[in-house]
């Protein structure tokens, strides 16, 4: 049963993205277990509001777990201890009485931190840009099941696609490597029929991008996939290496 | 002599005192006339306005409403519409506000035709508008199931299910698109459930008797919108679409032309990462921004959705049209605390194979809400399966109005399950036995996982617990066939605008009208304005109109910073989203709504007064960005109250208990409200106007809503 606990919540504040950084420990008192760990910082944000100070800034939005805006590392864990979820779903049952909690930014090269636990991911949209794309224009395309796809080929292309793009992936890697998510755009569309014309162009060109971003090499460590709220399987990176290496051979 | 001159001067000085007086007179005379005037005028200014009020109708034509066969209707409109050759589209320049399903899919298609596009979005990145969260599916009228849809089909029970309360020619044309939307999004690579034949696989979702809802496990808004975030992201990367992430439009900017009729030319926009004020310039500005749900605090709709940018609208002319149809989805998940917030939605999907029920007998009720025992261990013939009892022919699938206003039925006799009495089950475990636990998972594992990281509860054990929460609003700004507001050059798109779904929206509507609107019918519409202004230059942004606009932006804001008072911004919303869902929400009184309304004037002056806003206003600032936004929900909420006060009928998502036949279904006053209404702002303070649109059903014969047999 969910009770009522006692915490200090140690948050990294930072004025802006030049300014100098530093952890900040506030206590909470009486936060109910079944709070979420967002609401929790809503009640620590009032409570500095109401001592006329400036409450944490941080990237929150639908709060059930699909916008990616939430990005938070929590106790040394994107997104927290618990897995398969964003920080918006993690639930203050999840922690004990008396726990002091760390909560920092996302902390990676091609992340800038914007204020306190806001980090700037335009990098992922410039890599979107580059290529995460089928060329088609609205209009003038054929019926939807005039290419009949298989099930598990579908599957595995949702599943690829079920990426919401929150960065945990590049937070959690060492060489703050974007890898798991240009390989899974990368992923869904070369399995798809109408992906596929493109595949090699595009896997060439999102990974140039990447790189020219300041983005990291792959450590093949799995951190990402492991961190990753939405579980985005390592077979992605797999296949994007393939396409990779195809198209330069191609080349 | 002296004195001859004297009598002169003492009778010029007589003289001019007469006249004087005389003058005095005239003049006291003269104002006693003015005030009678006045006063007469002042009498007859109320009269004259309502006659006015009685009097303002839109009617087809002022609608744009295409002359033809309903089949036929668009299918003219685009054979005649007048169009822009490929070499004015490059001097044009469009704004669109917001990245959702309808912004992200007009910006995308109004740049691949070749116009230049300047897009906005509050969040960090295009791809997190709040279609994303949209889980169950998206309509259209395909038949690939073979089990009797057509797009008239599609378009009946589309107008059936808003209650005959949307205009028929747009409705048509929403179902004519629909299978163009499906082919678009499978060509985008947009990965829809199949079957192991390989073609496209659908599901039921409430109000309808076929399955026509094509899907993406339980994230079909997250596929589609990331289809039309591709789209968005490949014509950024051509520089075709500047796109401007972190900013939030504050106002819109109106130009007058050379005939003095005002145009929107362009916005002002607050970057919320530096505070700075900015100002844009377009020919044309479109907004999709979504619905206004958040007045009631505790909704689905995301944290940052907001109602300001219908109220810049609202403010410059455009009529807000049924403000008071706000659509309460059955299935959310409970509240649970008073630190809550927002609510969470359990799919509509999970209707196909879940059951809703509660308990019989009043004291398992009560032993259920003590805690004492769990929805698992009561046996089946003590279960009262509601919405199969009353509805037989659409059992746990009738429209989402029906299953909430149901469930709070039960909830009110003390049928509720959980502690706090505001709670049904929806139950699986009869699937489950059918199907085995392997196929539910697939089916709805995602959902599972969700509910149980909330609630802690296992709901393949035991059934879950939901309850009706706010989740769309049909109302929204008035548009013509065109979507264009009543201000030239303002268009507004998806849930934005009020114009497809009548009273009461139908499942996995919402993805259909936000693409239909984006991709096919706005970036057609938008050139028979457009082809008229090909030849107006781009304007400066160091014209006075902009000027004027900035300053009253940054007074609003300067004002809100001064306040000073003892007050968060978020403890003020919570108690409007009290007020809205006490005596606003699922079942209205002509003595509620007047509560409301006074309940909103004082909560206004409130906010005014006491609000505290920290930091600087020119720097990044959420709890200002917060203030604003409230500002407006809160004159929406009054604006809800008061279209809800005048509609003397319960229709689709509006129910007011007066209205209602004996069984409790609502009760539509065809006769008398039988209109769009439309309200036209008349100043700071002051009543709107309003307008009615009458709806004359030309093609679809009108009926009492029957989901029993």
């Amino acid at each position: 049963m969910d009770q009522y606990i006692d915490i200090k919540v140690r948050v990294w504040r930072q004025a802006g993205p030049k300014a100098q950084g530093h952890f900040e420990t506030y206590e909470l008192k009486h936060v109910f277990q079944g709070a979420s760990f967002l609401e929790m910082i809503d009640i620590l944000n009032e409570q500095l509001v109401a001592e006329h100070k400036d409450p944490v800034t941080y990237d929150h939005d639908c709060r059930e777990g699909i916008c990616g805006m939430c990005s938070m590392y929590v106790n040394g864990h994107p997104h927290g201890p618990d897995s398969a979820i964003t920080t918006c779903q993690l639930h203050m049952r999840k922690f004990h009485d008396g726990e002091t909690i760390t909560v920092e930014p996302w902390r990676s090269r091609a992340f800038p931190v914007i204020k306190d636990l806001m980090v700037d991911r335009g990098a992922y949209d410039k890599i979107m840009q580059a290529g995460g794309f089928v060329s088609v224009n609205t209009g003038g395309v054929p019926d939807a099941n005039a290419i009949p796809i298989p099930k598990p080929v579908a599957d595995e292309a949702m599943d690829a696609a079920s990426c919401i793009g929150c960065g945990a992936c590049a937070a959690a890697c060492k060489n703050g490597s974007a890898m798991l998510f240009v390989s899974a755009k990368v992923s869904q569309l070369a399995l798809l029929p109408q992906g596929k014309i493109e595949a090699a162009a595009r896997a060439k060109a999102m990974v140039a991008k990447m790189d020219e971003l300041g983005f990291g090499n792959c450590t093949n460590t799995g951190a990402c996939a492991a961190e990753c709220p939405k579980s985005v399987s390592l077979a992605n990176i797999a296949r994007l290496n393939r396409e990779f290496i195809c198209a330069k051979f191609k080349d | 002599m002296a004195k001859k001159e004297e009598i002169i001067e003492a009778a010029k000085e007589t003289a001019k005192k007469v006249a004087v007086k005389a003058a005095q007179k005239a003049v006291e005379v003269a104002s006693e006339v003015v005030a009678e005037a006045k006063e007469a005028l002042e009498k007859a200014a109320p009269e004259a306005n309502a006659k006015a009020n009685a009097n303002a109708i839109i009617t087809p034509e002022m609608a744009k409403i295409p002359a033809g066969p309903l089949e036929l209707k668009w299918t003219n409109y685009k054979n005649h519409q007048k169009l822009v050759n490929p070499a004015n589209k490059r001097r044009l320049d469009v704004i669109v506000i917001g990245t959702g399903l309808a912004g992200a899919s007009a910006a995308a298609s109004l740049a691949e035709m070749g116009f230049n596009v300047l897009n906005f979005c509050i969040q960090d990145s295009p791809r997190r508008a709040h279609s994303i969260a949209a889980q169950g599916g998206i309509n259209a009228a395909k038949n690939y199931q073979n089990d009797g849809d057509s797009v008239y089909r599609l378009y009946y029970d589309t107008i059936k299910g808003g209650d005959y309360r949307a205009r028929e020619a747009n409705v048509y044309r929403l179902a004519e698109v629909s299978n163009n939307i499906i082919d678009q999004c499978v060509a985008q690579g947009v990965p829809f459930a199949r079957e192991y034949g390989g073609l496209l696989d659908n599901r039921s979702f409430g109000g309808a008797q076929v399955s026509r809802t094509f899907y993406a496990k339980g994230q079909t808004g997250q596929q589609l919108l990331l289809g039309a975030y591709s789209a968005l992201s490949r014509q950024i990367g051509k520089g075709k679409v500047k796109m401007y992430t972190r900013y939030e439009m504050l106002d819109i900017v109106l130009i007058k032309d050379e005939n003095g009729e005002p145009r929107a030319r362009g916005i002002i926009a607050r970057n919320l990462v530096t505070g700075r004020i900015e100002r844009f310039f377009a020919h044309a500005v479109v907004v999709g921004s979504g619905g206004y749900g958040n007045t009631f605090f505790l909704s689905t709709n995301a944290m940052a959705s907001n109602g300001s940018a219908a109220m810049q609208m609202y403010r410059h002319g455009a009529l807000f049209a049924n403000p008071c149809y706000a659509q309460i989805h059955p299935t959310c998940i409970p509240k649970h605390g008073d630190f809550q917030s927002k609510l969470t939605l359990m799919s509509e999907s999970l209707r196909n194979d879940g059951r809703i029920w509660v308990p019989k007998k009043l004291e398992d009720a009560k032993r259920l809400q003590a805690g004492e025992i769990k929805g698992r261990d009561i046996p089946e013939e003590d279960r009262d399966y509601y919405l199969e009892r009353r509805y037989p022919a659409f059992g746990n699938l009738v429209p989402r109005d029906v299953a909430s206003r149901a469930a709070k039925e039960r909830c009110d006799k003390g049928y509720g399950v959980n502690n706090t009495g505001l709670a049904v089950f929806l139950d699986f475990s009869d699937a489950i036995q059918r199907l085995g636990k392997d196929v539910v998972a697939q089916k709805y594992g995602n959902l599972f996982q969700m509910y149980e990281k909330i609630v802690d509860e296992n709901p393949y054990e035991n059934p879950m617990m939901i309850f009706p929460a706010i989740h769309y609003t049909m109302g929204g700004i008035w548009v013509d066939y065109e979507l264009q507001t009543s201000v030239k050059g303002l268009f507004c798109i998806g849930e934005a605008n009020f114009s497809d779904h009548g009273a009461n929206r139908l499942g996995a509507s919402a993805l259909m009208q936000g693409l239909a609107d984006g991709y096919f019918v706005l970036p057609y519409t938008i050139q028979n304005y457009l082809s008229d202004q090909i030849g107006v230059p781009r304007m400066s942004t160091d014209l006075p109109e902009f000027a004027e606009a900035e300053k009253a932006v940054q007074d609003k804001i300067d004002r809100l910073m001064a306040i000073q008072g003892k007050r968060s911004v978020d403890s003020i919303h919570k108690e409007l989203g009290l007020i809205m869902w006490d005596f606003v929400g699922m079942g209205r009184t002509a003595e509620s709504l007047k509560t409301a309304i006074e309940k909103i004037d004082a909560l206004k002056k409130e906010f005014w007064s006491n609000v505290y806003i920290p930091g600087e206003a020119n720097a990044l600032n959420n709890e200002l960005e917060k203030a604003l936004r409230l500002a407006d929900f809160i004159e929406i909420g009054r604006l809800m109250a008061v279209d809800a006060l005048h509609r003397e009928e319960s229709c689709g998502g509006h129910f007011r208990e007066e209205y209602q036949t004996p069984e409790g279904e609502a009760l539509r006053q065809d006769d008398k409200f039988s209109y769009v209404g439309c309200w036209k702002y008349m100043g700071e303070d002051k009543e709107p106007q309003l307008i009615k649109e009458p709806l004359d059903y030309e093609f679809t014969e009108r009926k009492t809503r029957n989901y029993k047999n």
